[in-house]
Formats: C-alpha cells, structure tokens, sequence
C-alpha cells in the first residue's frame, strides 16, 4: 500500500490578511504530493485546532506577515491541551529574531523567513510529518 | 537602403556575432525586450500637444510644472501604539516640516474591532489603536488638522474620517478646510488582494463608497474619498500590466456607480486618487506609470464623458515594493528603495513612500525610518534628479516600452471588459486566478535563478545575525491600560444617544439614505469604531473575500 501523503494545513491567525505567501507555500506543498487544508486568513486559535482534529493534521503552518505570530505561543498551548502534542507547527513571514527565539521555546518546529526556498520548505514539511507520524505510532500503537 | 538602414544592419552582424547576445528577454508584464532601441521603434509623440506635460493625454506629467515646480509629496506610514504613541511621532515629524500625514490604524482596527475585542498581545504592533472620539482628539492634540494633510488608512465604513470630522467640529473647524485622503477605500482590491481591508460584503462595501464618495463631493469637498489601489494587487503578484490594468477597470467601475446615482463626473472624477506599487524592474514601473496616464486620460474623457482637464488628470501615491526586500543582507535595501524610488520619480508621481531597509523582518526602526526620508531628499537634492520634467521622455527604449505596456494593458482591460467589468471579474475569481498565476511564476523564475535576488539566490554569503535590529513593540502594560481606557470611554458615554446613531445607521442601511452621513452622525454621537463597524455589518454582510488558491 502506498504511504498515506503528508497532511498539512497551511492558515492565518489574527487580523493580517496579506496571503501571498500561504498561497504560494500551500500551492507548492500540493505540487509537491501532500494533502494540503488551506483556509482564509483570521482563524482563530480553537478553529485551527478543531480543523488539525478533524483533518488529523501533521503539520500546522501559520504565516504571519504583521505580527500574528504572537498568538502562536497561544495556538502550541491550545495543540496541548487538546492533546495534540504530536502536531508539527512552523512558521512562515517576517518574523523578527527575538520573537523567533520565543516561538522556538514555544514549541514551533522551525520558522522561515523570506527568501526561503519552496523546495526547502516542502522537505522541512515532509519531514516533520514523517516526525508527527512517528509520535503518534507510538502514543497509540 | 538608406544610410540608415546600412548602419542597422552593420549593427545587427556585430551584435549578433557577440557571445550571448542571442538570450531572449523579458520584463516582468511579459514584454519582450530587444538589445537596443532606435528612432525605428518609436514615431514620436503624434499630437503636437502630446510632447508637453500638463496637456493630454499627460503621458509627460499631469501638471505643466511637475517636480520642476514644487516637490512630490513625502508621506510615509505612520502608526504604532497608543494614539498618545501616534501624537508623539506625528508631532516630531511635523516638526521637521512635514505636512502630509499618514495614520496607520491596528490590524484590530483594519478588521473593524475595539481594542476590547481583540487580543491584547496584536494590539499596537503593526498600527495606532484608534476606537473612539477620545481616541482621536489624542492622536491629533495640538496638530492644526485644517494644515495638515492626512492619509487616512481607512476602509469601508470610513469610521476613522467620521471620528476625525468630530474631532474637527469639537473644536470648531469647518469639515470644509480639512484635507486628505480616504486611502484603503478601494473595496475590490480588498476583495481581491490585501483582504484585511475587507470589513463588508462587497455589494454593501460597493454601496457604501459610492455614499463616501457623494458624502465628501458635497461635506468635505477638500478631502479625496477615494485612492484605487494597484498597490495590493501588485504586491500580492500581479505583474506591473496587470496592477495598472486592474486598477483603471476598478476607477471605472467605481465612477459607473456614481453615473448611475446621476452624480456629474467632473464633480466627482477630480477628487480620486491612485496608488501604486513601484517594483525593481526599474524600466517597465517608469513606462507602466505612463502609459497608465495616458489611458486614464482617454478612460476619462471618452467612456465616462468628463469634460474637465482636472478629471483626465491620473494622480497617484506610490510606495516602494516591500516583495522586492529581501531578509538576507538586509542594508542591500537602501540600494532597491533607490533603484525603485527613481523609477517613480521618473514615472512622474505625486506623492512617495519610501520603504525602510528593514521591511523584510521588522515594522521599521526609527533609522530605517529616517533613512528612508533622506533618499527621497538625497534623489532630489544631491542627485537633482527633478532639474528637468519627464528626463527620460523621448529615449527610443522608455517611449516604445511605455506603448508597448500601454498595447498589454489596455489587452487586460479589454479581458475585464469582456466579463463584465471588475466587479463580475472578481466575482468570478478571474482577477485573482490572474494574480496567483503571475506569483507563482515569479516565483519559479526566482527559484530557477532566471530572476536573480542578490543575497537569496545570487551572490549569497553567510548571516550576520547582528543585521536584524527590530522595532519594539509597545509595552503590552501600556496597551492593557489603553483598553481599560475604552472600556471606561463606553461606560461613560451617553448610551443613549450612541444607541439612536447606531439605530438611525442601520436604518440608513436598510433604506436609500447616505449611509456615510449616517456613519459621520453615529461617531458625533459617541459610538465607536467597533460598534459602527458592527452595525454595519449586520445590515450589510460581514466581508468574505474570495480567495482561489
């Protein structure tokens, strides 16, 4: 049988609407083979984990071009109360190195900043997936 | 065979026998581009009239003077914090001679929020927090708003004019004298790209701006209601062709609506406004900004009947391309700024914004800020690139460009026109099919390396992690204590009165009434932003872009 694609959600959380960047990114994941969930920007945190729920998401990435990435400290607590731990989230946007730090601490897997290579993030991608999946064979066998 | 034509031909063998000379090229709308350019690709002006700035169809300039005459507008973007943050950095610029201003609002405002209704850790961070008369009178203390020039970041329902126009009552200065210009009015752009903007359903955003627009022709005649914006179409991908083109298709759309209602269009038509993204394809933005005025002049006169010059005349805002930065080698941008800057100055604008260097990771910090001022100043006083109108006017390459960007725009208009105008266009996902294919091609090209970005794909060296100095954000105690402050504003309000605005706009919804007369009362009667916003919304729909991916 041959292996189930990576699922991926790619979404906006906050108020910025600038989605040139998820669109690129979300296009170019599905070119790349995975199942990408693509939503409009404004999510709020318990829409994105009820969608990780019921896509049984792999992989959460958020773009943050004015600053919603301050909200993703809240979106990791709200993947671990819902017993989503397993959820790989990465960041994409202008997202200042202090705050970086932060979102690493948080939990957030990886963060890319402009300028980084769509091949390069669909790999990341697949292979934090491939990681995801890996925590949930072992959560429940 | 003429001399001529002898010589072109000697010309052509030794090009030819040239290494590389063979590679085909071609700028970003799709416009092939030759190795060289003569009096063969380009017959001249035509019209006698047309060699001359101020005189239609203005492909030199729109005035007889241009930046000969008196400078184009500085506007940079202002906002961040509390509207005491905003005074605070309004007045310094005013103190360093700036008259026209700008006033970014919070993405909680953009999204048509109070600061009670949202997150506390967004607000402040990408714009000033602006809710409430209060609010507003603090913004703008001790600044003569009839001697400033505001740039209103202010979408559909225009609540940050209404809060201004109070302002303006309290302390008794006529709605008349003030000045400026509604400057996220431009709905189908917010349809289609920058969709923060986007607060109303588009029929009801459609309506409300032809209120907005009728609403200031007749109260506040100085103030512009409407900027059409290429900018967010652009920026989200569109090529420079296609923003010009899309961004005429809507100011057509938009002066149809007031047609419609009967309004005259040399009434109306003087008072909008453009703005426009300035890509690095330094060339191509310089002939886009032509030909764009050109075609409006016609789009002017001949389909929607203007008969006054100031109506044929395409007035446009441009800012320096933020896609353009890059993250990487960030001090490279001052260089891009200037490349981009100059092709607006070229292109003949009224009015600029200049981006910081460090756009790519940060809200700019006050020296990227200031840098960004002095290229301006640098480009127009040490480098005197404004000695002579339209310098480039009549180079062989610049004249046969801007007809060729003229022939591709005036193709993607005819496209639009042919489903129907912008507002079906959009409603079809055309336009943004458009845009999302143009974006990702770009990037493929980038990532192919046929478009090199210097420290991205081309040239890269290591980073330095010192390079990425960001702004602060505001003290998250200081924003708690501003929301505090609204709440308190709605305790201790006449509710009452608030109420009856709020009810008297609903019904202005509902019925035939100017809605944006009705917004302008509900504000002079105590209600805020947010509840203005929401009111609206309940009548008119909550906005729901159409996003095609």
């Amino acid at each position: 049988m041959p292996e189930r694609p990576p699922k991926v959600i790619v979404t906006k959380i906050g108020f910025d609407g600038h989605d040139r960047g998820s669109r690129v990114v979300a296009a170019s994941l599905r070119d790349a083979g995975m199942e990408v969930v693509y939503t409009p920007p404004w999510q709020d945190i318990a829409a994105v984990v009820k969608l990780a729920t019921e896509e049984d998401a792999e992989v959460i990435g958020i773009s943050s071009l004015a600053t919603d990435h301050l909200l993703v400290p809240k979106l990791m607590a709200a993947l671990r109360a819902a017993g989503l731990g397993e959820v790989q989230v990465v960041v994409g946007g202008i997202v200042p190195a202090k705050d970086e730090r932060e979102l690493l601490e948080a939990g957030v897997a990886r963060v890319f900043h402009p300028g980084a290579a769509l091949e390069d993030i669909a790999a990341e991608v697949r292979s934090l997936a491939a990681k995801s999946r890996a925590m949930k064979e072992r959560a429940f066998p | 065979m003429t001399e001529f034509e002898a010589a072109e031909r000697r010309w052509r063998e030794a090009f030819d026998a040239s290494s590389g000379a063979g590679k085909r090229l071609a700028n970003r709308s799709g416009i092939e581009v030759q190795p060289l350019y003569t009096a063969r690709d380009w017959p001249g002006e035509g019209a006698p009239e047309a060699a001359f700035p101020g005189e239609y169809p203005y492909t030199r300039g729109i005035y007889a003077s241009m930046h000969r005459g008196r400078s184009w507008t500085q506007r940079q973007l202002i906002g961040l914090g509390t509207p005491e943050d905003y005074n605070a950095r309004l007045r310094e610029i005013l103190a360093h001679g700036a008259s026209a201003i700008s006033l970014i609002p919070c993405n909680s405002v953009y999204r048509g929020y109070d600061a009670d209704e949202a997150p506390v850790e967004l607000l402040g961070t990408c714009g000033t927090v602006v809710n409430t008369v209060e609010d507003m009178d603090r913004a703008f203390r001790d600044v003569p708003l009839e001697r400033i020039s505001c740039g209103m970041n202010d979408p559909s329902p225009f609540t940050l004019q209404a809060l201004l126009l109070a302002v303006a009552k309290r302390r008794g200065i006529a709605w008349t004298r003030l000045t400026g210009t509604s400057n996220q009015s431009d709905c189908l752009s917010h349809f289609v790209a920058n969709h923060m903007f986007f607060r109303l359903e588009l029929a009801g955003a459609r309506r409300v701006l032809a209120d907005h627009i009728a609403f200031c022709n007749e109260r506040a005649p100085g103030w512009n209601p409407l900027s059409v914006v290429g900018q967010h179409m652009q920026q989200a991908g569109a090529t420079p062709a296609e923003a010009m083109a899309f961004t005429l298709c809507s100011a057509v759309q938009y002066a149809g609506d007031c047609l419609e209602r009967g309004m005259d269009p040399d009434r109306f038509l003087p008072r909008f406004t453009y703005f426009f993204d300035i890509s690095i394809s330094f060339f191509e933005e310089i002939a886009k900004f032509r030909a764009g005025r050109r075609i409006w002049a016609k789009l002017a006169r001949e389909r929607l009947g203007a008969k006054d010059p100031k109506s044929w005349r395409f007035k446009f805002h441009a800012q320096t391309s933020g896609a353009d930065l890059t993250r990487q080698q960030p001090l490279n941008n001052i260089a891009r700024v200037t490349a981009q800057a100059m092709a607006g100055i070229f292109g003949g604008l009224q009015s600029l914004h200049t981006d910081g260097y460090d756009e790519a990771f940060s809200t700019p910090t006050a020296e990227a800020a200031r840098i960004a001022v002095a290229t301006q100043n640098i480009l127009r006083e040490e480098a005197r690139l404004t000695d002579v109108i339209d310098p480039l006017g009549g180079s062989h390459y610049l004249e046969a460009l801007t007809d060729r960007m003229q022939e591709r725009i005036e193709a993607i208009i005819a496209r639009i026109d042919a489903a129907g105008g912008m507002y079906q266009a959009v409603r079809q996902g055309l336009v943004q099919r458009m845009i999302g294919e143009s974006a990702a091609a770009f990037q493929r090209s980038v990532e192919r390396g046929e478009q090199p970005v210097v420290g991205v794909n081309a040239y890269t060296a290591e980073e330095d992690p010192d390079a990425y100095r960001s702004l602060d954000y505001p003290e998250r105690a200081r924003m708690e204590a501003h929301v505090a402050r609204v709440r308190e504003y709605k305790a201790a309000r006449s509710n009452d009165a608030a109420r009856k605005g709020l009810d008297a706009l609903a019904r202005a919804a509902q019925g035939k009434e100017n809605v944006m007369a009705a917004v302008v009362e509900a504000a002079e009667a105590g209600a805020t932003h947010g509840e203005i916003c929401a009111a609206l919304r309940r009548e008119l729909g909550f906005g729901q872009p159409l996003i095609v991916v």
